[in-house]
Order: C-alpha cells, then sequence, then structure tokens
C-alpha cells in the first residue's frame, strides 16, 4: 500500500485514533466525573484536530479501490460537521453535570458516530456507504438511550434502534438489487451500467433505487418515513437531541447528494421523482404537524422534518446550483438548530429544565437578552429577510424554479408560510404572554452557542459572511455536479 | 417481463406441488385417524413425568451480557480463518489490517475488563 493513502485518510485516522485513545484514558481513570469532563474536552481539541486535518487536504483523490473519495466537496460537508459536532459537546457539560450524566463514553461514542458520518460523506461505494451509516447509527443508538434510568430515553433509544435496523435491512436490499443488475459496489462502475439507454427501464435497478432511497429517507427523517423523529427527539436527552437535529442530517444529506448525482445520474428522472414526492410531503407534514406541539424538542422534531423537506427541492432540482443551495440551506440549518437547542438548555428553573412552550411566556421582561435571541432564530427559521433563513430558502427556490418545478416550488413558498406561524407563535409568547417565572441565568459556554448562532443569522447577509458560505458551497458543488451535464 | 416469469415456471409448479402435499398430510389425520382421547392421553408427556414449572423463568441478565462478549470474540475467530487460509495470496497489507483489528477488539476487551464486565459480582 502506498503511504499517500494515509495522507487522504488523516482526518479520520486522526478522529479514530483520537477516540481510542480517550477510551482507554477515560477507562483508567478512577474518578468518573473528572474523566467526563476531561475527555469531552479533549474530543472537543480532536474534533478541531481533524478539522485542521481537513482543512489540509487539496485536490480530489480517490483511494482503497475507489471507494472512498476526498474532494471539495467532502471537505466542505466534513468541517460543517465537525464544527456541529463540537459545539454540541460544547453544550453537554452543564446539563449532564447535572444530571450526573457527565461520563467519558459520552464524548467517545459521539466521537465514533463523527467518525462515521465522515466515512458516509467520503463513501464512494455501496460497502463504504454501510460501513460508515452502520458506525454512525450504532453510536447514536447508545447515546439516545445515554439516560438509562429514565423510561423516555430507554423508549427513545429502542424505538431508534428498532427503526434504524428496519431502515439499514431496507438500504441493503436495495444496494444489493443495485450490485446485482450491475454487478459492482462501486459508484462508478454502477453509474456507467446506470447510463445505458435499456437500463432506464430495468426493474431490477428501479427497485433498487427505490429501497436505497428509503433507507436514506429513514436516516434524514423524511416523510413518510419520520415517524421515530419526534418520539426520539423528546426522549433523549437535550444535549443528544442537538447533536442529532444537526450533523448526522448533514452526514445523510451529503450520501443522499452522492449516491444520486454520482451513482446514478443516468436515471435522475426516476430518483428526481421520489426526491420531488419527500420534499413535498415533509414540507406539508413539517409544517402543519408542528402546529399543534407543545413540547419545544417536538416543535423542533416538526420543524427538523420540515427543514430535510426544503433542502431536498435542491436536490430535486438536479443541477449545480441546486446542489450548492443544498449545501448552503445545511450549514444554515445547523447553525439556527444548534441555537435553539442551546435556547432549549438554557431553560430551567430550579436547576431543573423545563421543556414545555409555555414556560417561556413573557421571557422578554424577565430575561430580554434570552428572548431577544430565541427571537431571532425563530424569525431565521420562518424564513424572515434578512436573516439566514431566508437567505437558506431562497438558494434552494431559485434553482427549483430554473429547472422548471414551479408546483414543488410553490408548495414550499405555502408550506413555509403556513410554518412561519408556529414560529412567530413562540416569539408573541416571549413577548406579550402573561409573565411566567423567570428562567436561572444561562451557563456560560451553552450562552456562547446561542449567541454565536444568532449573531450568524444576522451577520449571514454581509457579504464576508454569507458570501464566503455561499463562495464555498458553490465551489463544492460544482465538484461533485460539473456545471455542463 | 413474459420471459422472465416463464422462467420462473417450474419453481411456481414446485411450490404449488409442495403446498398441496403439506396442506394433505396436515389436513388427513383428521378426517381419518381414529380419535378416543382421555385424560392420561392428552397430558403433557415429558419423560414419563408431569411437568415440574413453567418454561417461562427469569434468569440473569448477567449470562446476556455473557453471551453478548461471547459473540464478538466468536465472530473474531470466524472472521480469522480465512484470513488464515488465504494468508499466502493478501501478503503484508492483509496481515496489518488484521493487526488493526485485533488491536480494535483488544481496546474494547480492556474497556470490558475494567469496567467489571467479565467479573460474576
Amino acid at each position: 500500500m502506498d503511504s499517500s493513502v494515509l495522507y487522504v485518510v488523516a482526518p479520520e485516522l486522526i478522529l479514530a485514533i483520537g477516540a481510542i485513545s480517550l477510551l482507554m484514558l477515560g477507562v483508567f481513570t478512577s474518578n468518573g466525573e473528572a474523566a467526563g469532563r476531561t475527555v469531552t474536552w479533549l474530543s472537543i481539541a480532536v474534533l478541531i484536530a481533524t478539522a485542521i486535518a481537513v482543512f489540509q487536504g487539496s485536490g480530489s483523490s480517490l483511494v482503497f479501490g475507489g471507494a472512498f473519495v476526498s474532494d471539495g466537496f467532502t471537505r466542505f460537508l466534513k468541517i460543517v460537521i465537525l464544527i456541529g459536532a463540537a459545539l454540541t459537546l460544547l453544550m453537554t457539560f452543564d446539563n449532564f453535570g447535572r444530571a450526573k450524566l457527565l461520563q467519558f463514553e459520552y464524548p467517545v461514542l459521539v466521537l465514533l458516530a463523527t467518525l462515521g458520518m465522515l466515512m458516509m460523506v467520503s463513501a464512494n461505494d455501496l460497502i463504504a456507504l454501510y460501513l460508515g451509516l452502520e458506525l454512525q447509527s450504532l453510536a447514536l443508538y447508545v447515546i439516545a438511550a445515554f439516560k438509562r434510568d429514565d423510561v423516555q430515553s430507554s423508549e427513545a433509544g429502542l424505538k431508534y434502534f428498532v427503526l434504524g435496523a428496519l431502515s439499514s435491512g431496507m438500504l441493503l436490499y436495495g444496494a444489493s438489487m443495485l450490485y446485482g443488475v450491475t454487478g459492482s459496489t462501486s459508484y462508478a462502475t454502477i453509474a456507467a451500467a446506470a447510463t445505458i439507454p435499456e437500463m432506464s427501464t430495468n426493474i431490477g435497478l428501479t427497485f433498487g433505487l427505490v429501497f436505497v432511497l428509503v433507507g436514506l429517507a429513514f436516516k434524514v427523517a423524511a416523510v413518510p418515513f419520520h415517524m421515530w423523529t419526534p418520539d426520539v427527539y423528546q426522549g433523549a436527552p437535550t444535549p443528544v437531541t442537538a447533536f442529532f437535529a444537526g450533523a448526522p442530517k448533514i452526514a445523510a444529506m451529503a450520501l443522499l447528494l452522492r449516491f444520486t448525482q454520482a451513482a446514478l445520474p443516468g436515471i435522475a428522472p426516476q430518483w428526481q421523482q421520489i426526491v420531488i414526492f419527500l420534499a413535498i410531503a415533509s414540507m406539508v407534514l413539517g409544517s402543519f404537524a408542528a402546529i399543534g406541539q407543545n413540547n419545544i424538542k417536538r416543535l423542533l422534531a416538526y420543524s427538523s422534518i420540515g427543514n430535510v423537506g426544503f433542502a431536498l427541492i435542491g436536490l430535486a432540482a438536479n443541477n449545480t446550483e441546486g446542489t450548492a443551495g443544498v449545501l448552503i440551506y445545511l450549514v444554515i440549518y445547523v447553525a439556527m438548530t444548534l441555537g435553539a437547542f442551546a435556547c432549549v438548555l438554557a431553560m430551567q428553573r430550579n436547576g431543573r429544565n423545563v421543556e414545555s412552550i409555555s414556560d417561556l411566556s413573557g421571557l422578554a421582561k424577565t430575561n430580554l437578552t434570552f428572548a431577544t435571541i430565541l427571537a431571532v432564530l425563530m424569525f431565521s427559521l420562518a424564513g424572515i429577510p434578512p436573516l439566514a433563513g431566508f437567505w437558506a430558502k431562497w438558494y434552494v427556490f431559485l434553482p427549483a424554479i430554473k429547472a422548471g418545478l414551479y408546483p414543488l416550488s410553490v408548495i414550499g413558498v405555502v408550506t413555509s408560510v403556513v410554518g412561519a406561524y408556529y414560529y412567530l407563535r413562540v416569539v408573541k409568547i416571549m413577548f406579550f404572554d402573561e409573565t411566567a417565572e423567570g428562567f436561572s441565568p444561562p451557563e456560560g459556554r451553552t450562552f456562547a452557542v446561542m449567541a454565536l448562532s444568532a449573531a450568524f443569522v444576522v451577520a449571514f447577509v454581509l457579504p464576508f459572511v454569507g458570501g464566503t458560505v455561499v463562495d464555498a458551497a458553490t465551489a463544492a458543488a460544482s465538484v461533485l455536479v460539473p456545471a455542463h451535464p | 417481463m413474459m420471459d422472465l416469469t416463464s422462467q420462473y415456471l417450474p419453481i411456481a409448479i414446485f411450490i404449488g406441488v409442495a403446498l398441496f402435499i403439506g396442506g394433505a398430510l396436515m389436513v388427513a389425520p383428521f378426517l381419518v385417524a381414529v380419535r378416543n382421547p382421555d385424560p392420561e392421553k392428552v397430558s403433557a408427556y415429558e419423560c414419563g413425568f408431569n411437568a415440574f414449572d413453567d418454561a417461562r423463568m427469569k434468569f440473569d441478565v448477567r449470562f446476556y451480557l455473557v453471551s453478548i462478549l461471547f459473540i464478538i470474540f466468536d465472530l473474531e475467530i470466524a472472521f480469522l480463518f480465512p484470513w488464515a487460509a488465504a494468508f499466502r495470496e493478501i501478503g503484508v497489507f492483509g496481515f496489518w489490517s488484521m493487526m488493526v483489528f485485533l488491536g480494535v477488539l483488544t481496546i474494547g476487551f480492556i474497556y470490558e475488563w475494567k469496567k467489571g464486565a467479565l467479573e460474576w459480582d
């Protein structure tokens, strides 16, 4: 084996060795609480080191027999994933510290899940895809049930595990079909086989495509494969939910982007239909089902379902701008979601977390800063210009309209108006309702994430913030989907 | 499409014949067998004794832990056999790949040992 391969996979190696070393460090430290604290800090350091290693990479290279790819597209998404994971770890200290959950296994599992995500982003082969996906999922099942003496958390873990296993089964079934029809698990060979005109009517190929997409739709929680999301988001400990809503979604979307556009560009009309359906169903359910929610974590769960629908619009457009739109959407979505979950983590009275929307009542009078930050994030999620959430939608709707997907775009805009209702309701409750008992002041690190997220959302309109993200995303997207198909 | 179905015709016929024979053998005893039950005939038969107690009993959750831990190392052995058989072909790269795998597994083993998963009480 050529040693240059090791440079290409350096970020993954750093993360893997880091996770294993930290596991050993944790298990050989006798004081549990101190071990948890140290290992969490060191995990953040490992994530930063990995991000630096990703940043050092250049050009595009295929290693391990074409199964693992590293190019501009993967580097962009890996950086976003690593930032998301590091910020969620930063938010765990306070909440887990009070719940006596600050154990060293948690950050190690987050590192392993992140490693799985990096593998998913770089997967260029069905087997690599599955390995990355399973490494990620297995770690996530465990952390969903991390508060193991709590019934809701255990239920969340079990539910996630059973449905996740089902979706993995479907994905594997589809992958076996694709292998059967094309004779290879490599994306390049599948793409070559699927481009032959006679193949566009091949039942096996369509079957495989549908099953793999079903499996991936489960992972990104697109309707009609979203049923687990609200329960898991509500039941899992809040820092874990914050993690679920961010990085894994990006990794699964990256997988979806590369699978559709690199492996099956030949039968684009077929997967476009499916993606359009998933997008419409997710947007409609995400906006209507969230209206009746009283628990803020459930509200954000439905919000994430809706957001996946919006991101899928960019994929349905199937061109460079659309893919860039998806990437921009993901960056902004992660920033907003992390901020929103930081706010949920900061909702605490007398050392206990509260999760009901009515608890926010009259927050503006007791803690104006907190209320303003949450209001900014809600306005952004609702898509009010000039906040980031508006631009996110702008960059996915525009390519869709250019690609002639008018019904999809119209439904998108309408559901985004419906969705604005429940986001703005939160703002109304905070600013105009009867004052409830105030919250304890937010913990420093959680507040930092809240403030950072709100600052990003507000500053996105400035060219050196938004422009940088848009340019980077466009460059990344043009690596995956060259401008002239 | 038609072509595909006709290739499967022998299998379909086979399934049909199998279903018919199996079904017939199951139904026939109900129709032709002599039935003359008495209490001794219908009671549970267990090596000549009456059943001692319910088959559903509680057992220690640690059995489960041990079996899970066993499975991991059992699979490791199953993985080592083809590796050893193909050792001549896979060379140095294959050797170090397996060493990395065993290293990762050992880390897991150290973790479970330190956590006390191997101690019975």
